[in-house]
């Protein structure tokens, strides 16, 4: 299936905008709505509009699965390894003026709980995104996609080793 | 008034995505919907949520329904009944001899009875927001709790600082529970991975 003219002219010039504003809405998220769950659903977006516009498997080419898949799991790591480092240094899970120090100023407290929580909001992004992603090309993978290549490979590799 | 306007366009909505038999319009219909609630969120000022609403649920929720619809094919099949009703159906044609003594059409039968169910079900319901306090009411147990909401929007500008508190809710006081839904999306994720990819190459090898 070829998108048309026009999808395809609209959806390319598109995706970096709609990419730029994900991440604007995850760093906008302090002062207003937003934050990593919504930003990373809009990073995810494009790359629907990336596989409209290019096809399943030239899509799959610039979000492989070897790529995205651990990505799924970077995310949680990263929020919860926070909380763990809160732990080392000092603090309860997930207390993020540890990171300030035992005896901080105020200030410096405020900026620990910045940085934590950009941190965390990167976590979910990533996390939200890679498993949007996932879910959209596991769901639409077309019937000739269906058949595992590497499995084909892995059998033959075996019956290699057999001979 | 815009308030009610939108409440009765959502019931219309959602009665139209049940009765419409074509799939893929229902989708589009719950697409809308999605959408009319996020302007319901905007209206009662909870602009994160409409947020979320209208990416997740007209945005990409939306996409993956279409995505699943292109497997399974956009016409709805079968009967229309569900578990309940189906049952009833089952035993009235059992008991086929008295209902044609009766005169009574088992699918008619079936339909009053999950009619029924479902008025008697809105009634619980009802009768349940009896107990609920009014929508943004002060003195309600929980906007008026001085340990939670109250310290929430006292102190979070000088205990965590964002200017946004839901930020600081999410992030911060709730923490713990932001990490939860996270491992919940990725546990998604990890099933549908698990569930949809290379079933036939899996099955050839084992």
């Amino acid at each position: 299936m070829t998108p048309s003219l026009i999808v395809s002219y609209v959806g390319r010039r598109a995706i970096p905008f709609i990419q730029l504003y994900a991440l604007y809405v995850l760093g906008h998220g302090e002062d207003g709505p937003g934050g990593g769950f919504q930003g990373g659903v809009i990073f995810a977006s494009s790359f629907v509009l990336l596989v409209l516009i290019a096809g399943w498997a030239r899509a799959r080419k610039d979000a492989p699965e070897s790529i995205v898949d651990p990505l799924t799991a970077t995310g949680c790591l990263l929020y919860a390894g926070i909380g763990f480092i809160c732990i080392l240094l000092g603090g309860a899970y997930l207390e993020y003026e540890a990171f300030a120090g035992a005896n901080a100023t105020a200030a410096a407290k405020q900026h620990a709980h910045h940085f934590a929580l950009i941190g965390i909001e990167l976590g979910v992004m990533i996390t939200v995104t890679a498993s949007m992603v996932t879910l959209y090309f596991e769901m639409s993978r077309p019937p000739e996609e269906r058949n595992a290549p590497e499995d084909g490979s892995g059998d033959s590799d075996g019956e290699g080793a057999d001979a | 008034m815009i308030g009610f306007l939108t409440l009765a366009l959502l019931v219309g909505l959602a009665i139209a995505a049940v009765r419409v038999r074509n799939l893929m319009t229902a989708t589009a219909i719950l697409g809308v919907y999605s959408l009319m609630m996020a302007l319901l969120w905007c209206q009662m000022n909870a602009l994160d949520v409409a947020f979320t609403e209208a990416a997740v649920g007209a945005g990409i929720s939306t996409v993956l329904m279409l995505a699943a619809l292109k497997r399974i094919g956009i016409e709805e099949h079968g009967s229309t009944h569900g578990p309940l009703a189906r049952l009833l159906l089952r035993t009235m044609q059992e008991h086929e001899i008295q209902r044609r003594a009766r005169g009574i059409r088992p699918e008619r039968a079936a339909t009053f009875a999950a009619l029924l169910v479902c008025l008697l079900f809105g009634a619980v319901l009802l009768y349940g927001t009896r107990d609920m306090p009014k929508l943004g009411d002060p003195k309600s147990p929980a906007n008026a709790h001085p340990e939670v909401a109250q310290h929430y929007i006292e102190e979070s500008d000088t205990e965590v600082g964002p200017t946004n508190i839901v930020t600081s809710v999410l992030g911060d006081y709730r923490g713990y529970d932001t990490m939860g839904e996270t491992v919940v999306i990725f546990t998604a994720a990890l099933c549908v991975l698990l569930l949809l990819r290379h079933p036939q190459g899996r099955r050839r090898r084992s």
